[in-house]
């Protein structure tokens, strides 16, 4: 079972990461809110707006993601060492 | 090969790829549709505000629980994945896993911040759609995740596939809930069913992959933390004392 799962993990992110070539080209990678959900809302008769709090204007908003991934990470990192690390007892590991 | 595994889901992650992904935008639902969704997902939120102060009087690690599966929810639910099959970039949910670790009533408010967080400051989702999203993401994707997950429990499935069918239910049932969600408010004079159907195959290319990759990471997950902290699922009921 532990070699399904690494093939099939391994066989994903190769998968995805190829991608990765792509993302230097200058062809846009759209998401799929653009490619989905606006268009058959365009088609269905509505069109998206701008964000009350538009922080899509130049960099703004890849600094934004920068700074909610290494905000986020740092939380899930510190709780994990506090859960996972630090509070792991011997006993806890008994199986 | 947990550690490989957990450094290959780190890599996706830190793919750099514009900030597009799968909410619903802001000003795509009508009014009276934005109100009826609101309605209905913040009963669930309030019930999840009352489920973690119940659990964080009974479990001291509940909380830093909460801190990293609410912060894994954030993470997994803003960052775009580029599939290249479909030429586009998605995310996956992560509420199957919090569901099942914290419940999926607190799952439901994880998801609520964590869409609100989005939506102001990240322009992604919108206010108006926050109860559209939040049902989709956090009631349709945590319920989803744990059901399957305790579907797999009774027909005696391993830990890993059992996480594996929670983190593909909730991942499917979000994109779901957006088609159901999109298709009642705007579906006009053609068929619901029709404009729901044309919705969620359309989310397909793109979400098959990642449903297979989030039911991975749930699946790891899940078998991770009976390796190190074998009584955390069984404080939280996850697995029966024999199992551990």
């Amino acid at each position: 079972m532990r070699r399904l799962m690494a093939a099939l993990v391994l066989g994903l992110v190769l998968f995805c990461a190829s991608g990765l070539q792509a993302q230097e080209s200058p062809a846009k990678w759209p998401g799929i809110d653009e490619i989905v959900v606006e268009k058959f809302a365009s088609d269905l008769g509505r069109e998206a707006r701008d964000p009350y709090i538009n922080t899509d204007q130049g960099d703004l908003l890849l600094f934004l993601f920068a700074l909610a991934g290494s905000v986020g990470g740092f939380v899930m990192g510190y709780f994990w060492h506090k859960v996972f690390v630090a509070g792991r007892r011997p006993e806890d590991t008994r199986e | 090969m947990i550690k490989a595994f957990f450094a290959l889901s780190a890599l996706l992650l830190a793919l750099p790829a514009r900030a597009l992904a799968m909410h619903i935008s802001e000003g795509i639902l009508p009014p009276g549709w934005a109100l009826l969704w609101f309605a209905l997902a913040l009963p669930f939120v309030a019930l999840g505000v009352r489920q973690i102060k119940v659990q964080k009087k009974v479990d001291p690690s509940y909380l830093p629980l909460l801190g990293v599966f609410g912060a894994a929810v954030f993470v997994f639910s803003c960052f775009p994945i580029p599939v290249p099959v479909a030429g586009s970039t998605a995310h996956p949910a992560g509420t199957g896993l919090s569901a099942i670790l914290l419940g999926p009533f607190a799952s439901c408010v994880i998801a609520f911040i964590s869409l609100l967080l989005q939506a102001l400051f990240l322009a992604h989702g919108g206010l108006t759609t926050l109860g559209g999203n939040t049902l989709s993401m956090g009631v349709l994707g945590s319920f989803g995740g744990f059901f399957a997950f305790y579907l797999g429990r009774s027909l005696r499935l391993s830990l890993f596939w059992c996480g594996f069918l929670a983190g593909v239910a909730a991942d499917l049932l979000t994109y779901f809930g957006t088609s159901l969600v999109m298709a009642l408010a705007l579906h006009g004079d053609q068929s619901m069913f029709s404009v729901l159907g044309q919705i969620f195959l359309a989310f397909m290319p793109t979400q098959i992959p990642l449903c297979l990759l989030e039911g991975a990471v749930t699946g790891g997950i899940l078998v991770y933390i009976r390796r190190v902290r074998p009584d955390i699922l069984r404080r939280l009921k996850v697995i029966r004392e024999v199992e551990a």
